[in-house]
């Protein structure tokens, strides 16, 4: 068996894959706290609670309704955008004039909610939820094994990541969303429902937590706490990429996923704290993040 | 506008009027073992203390940390490894504590402080994560049964803290003593200078104010009475576990300081005993209360940003002028 630094290649190219996926999930939530950071200055704290209710909006439609993965990857990011439609509309459009800090409580008070309740109802055991038939088994790479599933997860991250990325920086509505980011005022006086931008955009960036939320859910089971745990790495690794880019939240996501996974094959004791020490270390080096501008 | 400076009160130096009052809060405290459960009356003045040490900083020089749990945490695991493993007397292993969390808070803040407002909020979160990650494989703690059992002991060799009444009443006393720290930084001119930088940090700057030093020591100080807060906690309650260094801590400390009222003197005192009063009523119920805290963020959040004391400061503010 080939191996490299005394490491088996399997293993290795194991661990990375993982690491991959690990960073699907962190480019596919950063990509979502970046747009909505970007014109409503708000950190999202429910993202990760989001995140869940998509995974659990899945999980309850194919156990009640008999609704399908295909669907649910459609279905469940639409409920949860809605529902986020809703809380921007009641809640956090009201605290647009006051200092953002109360953007992030609001929303750390809603994933508390959501959270809370999910864990009263379905308690903090997970729940399986089995990966489509079309997807399940795997392939021999000839260097490792790759359960179908898990390269389903790394392509359908990366096109929502691209698609996402594409309709930001060549659509109209992109346009319209990145010239409101610089300047709401101006925007609006050409005649923009800038308002309605900023539902539509909160909607857009909890849809997205939701279906990275679906696609976790044959990963990683389903369960109330799968949001909070990680939205807090999220959030380092938004400090790390600096949330000025798009395409730098994207980018600095896959990649802390790999170093992570790699961590776990030559020191594993390190592997759940490597994100923040690369979060410090930039912090000393570059305090406004890899992609960021100093404000 | 910054969190806190809704109302920027002039804190006056102690008009009859506060001592008054401030007699009549000490009596009721002295006497208040008597009425209620000591056990109750402690984990409140614990966490009154914690809430205080945390308004330090968001009220006075207006960073929100959502990551002090780690200093509260971190102490009572330093205290309670020290009282138990190498049978300290109670107030040195309290003391070690708070030097642990101060050097935390020192090394936490040197990298938090280079990034502002939302910025600040999620690195110190990210950070104290990182800090219960540690905790949770490192030996000393015990992972996920915590340090049980930790002995009370005695006092300077003296006083039994075993004894509930002792007990209270040197939690009491620190608490005071913290409290009255507190004032004091707040009423110097350190804590003018902290003001400044909340209301103008380029003003601040522009005066000749080395304004990351006063920030980096405003942490400190806050990082090492949330220690205290945490040591005097692992004595009382005799254990330190996960649940004092996670996120969720960080958020109920928040919350405590958000509900009393955000820059108020005494506004923390009354969020963290409501706070704590209303998860023992709900606890009772079988009502979730993650659930229970959500929702009073939220109500205060959207309702009153001020606080229940800072409402009704404002309230006789407004009264004042109405009179005048």
């Amino acid at each position: 068996m080939s191996t490299i630094f005394g490491i088996p290649t399997p293993a290795l190219y194991g661990q990375i894959l993982i690491g991959l996926i690990n960073g699907s999930f962190y480019a596919l939530l950063s990509l979502g706290l970046a747009v909505i950071f970007g014109l409503l200055r708000v950190i999202n704290f429910a993202h990760g609670a989001q995140y869940m209710l998509g995974a659990f909006v899945a999980y309850l439609l194919l156990n009640y309704l008999g609704i399908n993965y295909w669907l649910a990857l459609i279905v469940a990011p639409l409920v949860v955008g809605a529902v986020a439609v809703v809380i921007e509309r009641t809640m956090l459009s009201r605290l647009y004039g006051v200092d953002h800090l109360y953007g992030l409580l609001l929303t750390f008070g809603l994933a508390l909610i959501l959270e809370g309740a999910f864990r009263h109802w379905f308690g903090a055991a997970g729940q399986p939820y089995a990966a489509p038939s079309q997807l399940s088994g795997g392939v021999n790479l000839g260097f490792m094994f790759l359960p179908i599933y898990r390269g389903w997860v790394v392509v359908a991250s990366l096109v929502i990541c691209i698609g996402t990325w594409l309709l930001i920086e060549k659509t109209q509505l992109g346009a319209y969303l990145r010239a409101a980011t610089e300047n709401a005022t101006l925007v609006q006086a050409f005649g923009v429902n800038v308002p309605l931008l900023l539902t539509l955009t909160y909607g857009l960036g909890a849809a997205l937590a939701a279906f990275a939320g679906v696609l976790a859910a044959p990963i990683y089971q389903v369960s109330p706490l799968m949001g909070t745990n990680l939205i807090i790495v999220v959030f380092a690794v938004v400090v790390v990429g600096g949330m000025g880019s798009i395409l730098g939240a994207i980018i600095t996501g896959y990649v802390l996923g790999i170093l992570e996974g790699l961590t776990k094959v030559f020191y594993p004791e390190a592997s759940s704290i490597v994100i923040f020490v690369i979060m410090a270390i930039v912090l000393l080096v570059r305090p406004a993040g890899l992609f960021g501008r100093e404000e | 506008m910054a969190v806190g400076t809704q109302y920027i009160a002039e804190q006056p130096k102690l008009r009859t009027s506060s001592k008054v009052l401030g007699a009549i809060a000490i009596a009721a405290l002295l006497a208040a073992p008597f009425f209620f459960y000591p056990v109750l009356l402690m984990s409140i003045l614990c966490f009154a203390l914690f809430a205080c040490a945390f308004n330090l900083l968001i009220g006075y020089v207006g960073l929100l940390s959502f990551g002090h749990a780690a200093f509260f945490g971190g102490a009572a695991y330093f205290t309670a490894h020290a009282a138990k493993v190498w049978g300290w007397e109670p107030l040195a292993a309290i003391l070690l504590g708070v030097a642990g969390a101060a050097v935390m808070g020192l090394l936490m803040g040197f990298l938090a402080i280079r990034r502002q407002g939302i910025y600040f909020a999620m690195i110190t979160l990210a950070l104290s994560q990182m800090f219960a990650f540690i905790c949770l494989q490192v030996p000393f703690t015990h992972g996920e049964d915590g340090i049980q059992g930790v002995p009370r002991g005695y006092l300077l060799g003296i006083l039994d803290l075993n004894e509930p009444l002792t007990m209270y009443y040197v939690t009491l006393a620190i608490f005071l003593f913290g409290f009255f720290i507190i004032w004091r930084i707040v009423n110097s001119p350190f804590g003018n200078i902290l003001k400044a930088i909340r209301e103008n940090e380029r003003r601040a700057v522009s005066l000749g104010y080395r304004v990351d030093r006063y920030k980096l020591g405003a942490f400190v100080m806050s990082a090492a009475l949330a220690g205290l807060a945490g040591g005097t906690k692992a004595i009382v309650f005799q254990f330190a576990t996960l649940t004092d260094v996670n996120w969720q801590m960080s958020g109920e400390v928040i919350l405590m300081t958000l509900l009393g009222g955000i820059g108020t003197l005494i506004g923390p005192v009354v969020g963290a005993s409501l706070v704590i009063a209303l998860q023992k009523y709900f606890a009772a119920w079988n009502f979730p209360v993650t659930v229970l805290i959500g929702i009073i963020f939220v109500i205060c959040v959207l309702l009153f940003r001020r606080g229940i004391v800072g409402e009704i400061l404002e309230l006789m503010k407004r009264r004042q002028k109405g009179a005048a």
